[in-house]
């Protein structure tokens, strides 16, 4: 048994820390002020990034943890790779900044979504586009099985209908993954992914979000009016398989969850680091005097310095186990749900810790304990996770334990 | 070199082929499994011992890969110990507690099943490797399954050797550990860091070692020392001139004074007050291995307490799930009440939370990387989530739960000493 970051991701660790320090942070506060502003520094980064997801089975990035089959050949017995790796290059970049992360082109759950479930033809053809992702609607966000948005087949075309909002680069992207119905009454088989390049009449984006964070991400609502759509565009088995439909569009989810994790821990490592820093003098943190002998303060850094030390572990623990082809579907949503509730308490108390300094804006500390409240409810809220583990554990199914 | 590790792992064997209690809980085979593969390592260790004269620890591997997967040997030690956790602790954890002893059979079944061999370095006749920590801890983890409070007691002997193995000096190490291994059942050597004060830190011990002459001389008070009453020895904790040092003392030294000190939980280790009125022990006395380090030597106890309540937290996840699917209130099973089911969920996701953060410490230890910081933030967050999971369990459980029909109320009461225990055991 071993815990520690693998010698042979540490250059990659390294690798993205330095971005996250020397290309994320000093434009952090400007894209949080300029909200809707496109942070065009960006195209440079991920043209590099593009470039070392190429080179790379141990890429940085959304889209590397998906790689089916592409991974090279490895060797038998335990693995390090895409997952991990994926896992430990988000937690470096969201040190950084996770608004910025998430408004990488080309780099969001869109094009997690075409690696995870697309075939080859559409691989070859969808490569190198940037997907964003359209799921919730006004009236449904944690149940996704009650999509209202249809999708009704016409000669080689698609014909959906409907609005969606919450598109993370709804507006940005060249395309988006829409989630919309073939057939109301069939449920959750019935839900199918559609690619939507921007431009295609009946796709409008109406208006952009104004957000509590990650305002340097975009968050698009998008209607679509008898938009026509090439049935060649349908991600997956057009069939509507009763037994399993669901499972195809659920399997992007499966390979974002540790990452989405990730992000949490991330966040959560910058604002820890800078209030040490704030209250060295202060809290010498000697890892020795006995919790109840020390100030309240310390008591406290030292509290959420193990709280996130636990997330960090279990979301590694998630990705390790994929992996290492491991079930790991209650695991996945104890990582998710441990890492996001911590990284909102650990951001709000930092601010609480650094007092006025860190609620002021000089300091980013405010900016991530606004960044941090998102991350326990995209992707399957908070609440969302304990309902997985809880059924897992206690062997219900959605209609027993609801 | 070999025959004698070979004997030793025979003996172990024969006591074992003797007793009619792995039959009867079915936990034969996998015992004579793990205690082949253990003598096995065994032979492999003397031989490749055998042309060094130092005993360089291993190496850190710097190529290692993230890596949560037990050993072969782990895993069967861990199956066969969780078997014994729930085959013969659990179904005598109530009678112990209520009778605050430790049943005389079953010391002799720990007894048989040889834990301390995973104390006692291949050179004194017993089974530990270089890498022992992790082990040490899922020994414990597995234990505490069954109960707390008689894995905590069944663990002193162990944890005494692991002291003397990983403190004392070459002369010490060959005087006290071979009895560890031998045909008698283990003595018992407890040892005795708490005192009775508020806001106790084990740093600042009030019982102090004066050198005088060939002796130190030892005065002050310990409490809550586990297996106190019926120790032969104490590893006392005293601060001495050039700071906190680690004596053996004879039960029945002069000046020295035990007393039962019951509390809320632990009650099947006898905990017991004991006070130290110039009691006088040879310098030879003194825990003096050249690497001696009274932090590391808190920390590896710190992590023996936080292992135990891994697995009792892991008996009350265990316990709670059925029981919360079968106990009907308004016409349907309480978990399909979100706010019963999330309870249960918290304890799922806490409970991995703290495995980790202890195996990540222990696995640190082993490899011979600097563990404090590790240790110490296991210790916070398994004192904390151990506590909330213990009354969450009697909580789940309704007013039964706080009866002693059930377990819950005596693993709440055990989890409440995880906070406070300073030394005690020794991974």
């Amino acid at each position: 048994m071993n815990l520690e970051t693998p010698k042979k991701l540490r250059g990659l660790v390294n690798q993205a820390h330095q971005v996250a320090e020397n290309y994320f942070r000093p434009i952090s506060r400007k894209y949080d002020k300029a909200e809707h502003a496109y942070p065009k520094e960006l195209d440079l980064l991920a043209a590099l990034l593009d470039g070392m997801n190429a080179g790379s089975p141990d890429a940085i990035g959304a889209t590397s943890a998906s790689k089916r089959g592409a991974a090279r050949e490895q060797q038998e017995g335990i693995k390090n790779g895409g997952n991990l790796s994926a896992l430990l290059g988000v937690m470096e970049l969201c040190w950084g900044d996770v608004g910025l992360l998430l408004a990488m082109p080309r780099q969001g759950l869109g094009n997690a979504a075409i690696a995870a479930v697309a075939n080859d033809e559409q691989l070859a053809r969808f490569s190198g586009t940037w997907a964003a992702m359209a799921i919730t609607e006004p009236g449904c966000g944690s149940d996704s099985a009650a999509i209202r948005t249809t999708a009704i087949k016409d000669g080689d075309h698609y014909v959906l209908n409907g609005e969606k909002i919450y598109v993370t680069s709804g507006e940005r992207a060249d395309s988006v993954v829409v989630w919309a119905t073939l057939d109301k009454n069939l449920g959750r088989a019935a839900i199918k992914s559609f690619v939507v390049g921007h431009g295609t009449p009946g796709m409008t984006v109406t208006r952009l979000e104004k957000k509590l964070g990650i305002k340097a991400s975009d968050t698009a609502a998008i209607s679509f009016s008898d938009c026509r759509v090439p049935a060649a565009n349908l991600l997956g088995n057009p069939e509507i398989d009763v037994q399993k439909g669901f499972a195809g569009v659920m399997e992007t989810f499966d390979n974002t969850r540790p990452l989405v994790a990730g992000m949490a821990v991330g966040v959560a490592k910058a604002s820890l680091d800078r209030t040490r820093e704030l209250l060295k003098k202060v809290c010498k943190l000697d890892y020795r005097t006995p919790l109840l002998s020390v100030s309240h303060a310390e008591a406290t850094l030292y509290r959420l310095e193990a709280e996130w030390e636990a997330a960090r572990l279990l979301t590694m623990k998630a990705a390790w186990m994929a992996d290492n082809k491991l079930p790991n579907s209650k695991e996945a949503s104890i990582a998710k749900a441990k890492a996001r509730r911590v990284a909102n308490e650990v951001t709000l108390k930092c601010v609480e810790l650094a007092g006025a300094l860190g609620y002021g804006e000089d300091e980013l500390l405010e900016k991530w304990a606004r960044d941090s409240k998102i991350l326990d409810i995209f992707e399957g809220t908070q609440q969302i996770q304990l309902l997985i583990v809880a059924r897992r554990l206690l062997g219900k199914s959605s209609s027993e334990l609801k | 070199m070999s025959s004698d590790v070979q004997g030793r792992a025979l003996a172990v064997l024969n006591r074992v082929a003797q007793a009619d209690w792995p039959d009867r809980l079915k936990l034969r085979k996998p015992f004579e499994k793990l205690i082949y593969t253990g003598s096995r390592a065994s032979f492999r260790a003397a031989a490749q011992r055998a042309g060094k004269v130092a005993k360089l620890p291993r190496p850190v591997d710097p190529d290692a890969l993230f890596d949560l997967s037990l050993s072969d040997e782990q895993q069967m030690l861990v199956e066969m110990l969780e078997a014994f956790a729930c085959e013969v602790l659990r179904p005598l954890a109530h009678d112990a507690d209520e009778q605050a002893a430790l049943p005389a059979a079953l010391l002799n079944q720990a007894h048989e099943l040889g834990l301390t061999h995973y104390a006692v370095s291949e050179a004194q006749g017993g089974m530990a490797g270089e890498r022992t920590t992790l082990s040490n801890a899922l020994i414990a983890e597995a234990l505490g399954k069954g109960d707390l409070s008689l894995a905590a007691a069944l663990l002193v002997p162990l944890s005494a050797a692991n002291c003397i193995r990983r403190w004392g000096n070459a002369a010490q190490q060959a005087r006290w550990l071979p009895a560890f291994v031998g045909e008698e059942p283990a003595p018992v050597m407890a040892i005795a860091v708490n005192e009775p004060t508020p806001l106790f830190d084990p740093q600042k011990l009030a019982t102090r070692a004066r050198k005088r002459g060939k002796h130190y001389v030892l005065s002050g008070e310990k409490c809550l020392v586990l297996r106190g009453m019926d120790a032969s020895q104490l590893i006392v904790a005293a601060h001495a001139a050039d700071g906190p040092a680690l004596f053996i003392v004879e039960a029945g030294a002069k000046g020295l004074q035990r007393s039962p000190q019951p509390a809320m939980g632990l009650k099947a280790g006898s905990t017991a007050r004991v006070r130290l009125n110039g009691v006088k022990v040879p310098v030879e006395a003194r825990l003096a291995a050249e690497s001696f380090n009274y932090q590391s030597f808190l920390d590896y106890a710190g992590l023996a307490w936080c292992a135990l309540a891994v697995g009792t937290a892991q008996a009350a996840l265990d316990y709670v799930v059925p029981y919360c699917n079968e106990r009907v209130a308004f016409g349907e099973p309480i978990s399909h009440r979100q706010g019963v089911a999330f309870m249960v969920a918290d304890i799922a996701v806490e409970l991995d939370a703290m495995r980790l953060m202890v195996w990540r410490a222990c696995s640190r230890a082993e490899q011979g990387l600097p563990f404090q910081r590790e240790a110490y933030l296991a210790r916070l967050l398994c004192s904390e989530k151990a506590m909330k999971i213990g009354t969450d369990a009697v909580q789940l459980l309704g007013g039964h739960g706080f009866t002693k029909e059930h377990p819950a109320e005596r693993w709440y009461r055990d989890l409440r000493a995880l906070a406070i225990m300073a030394g005690g055991l020794q991974l």
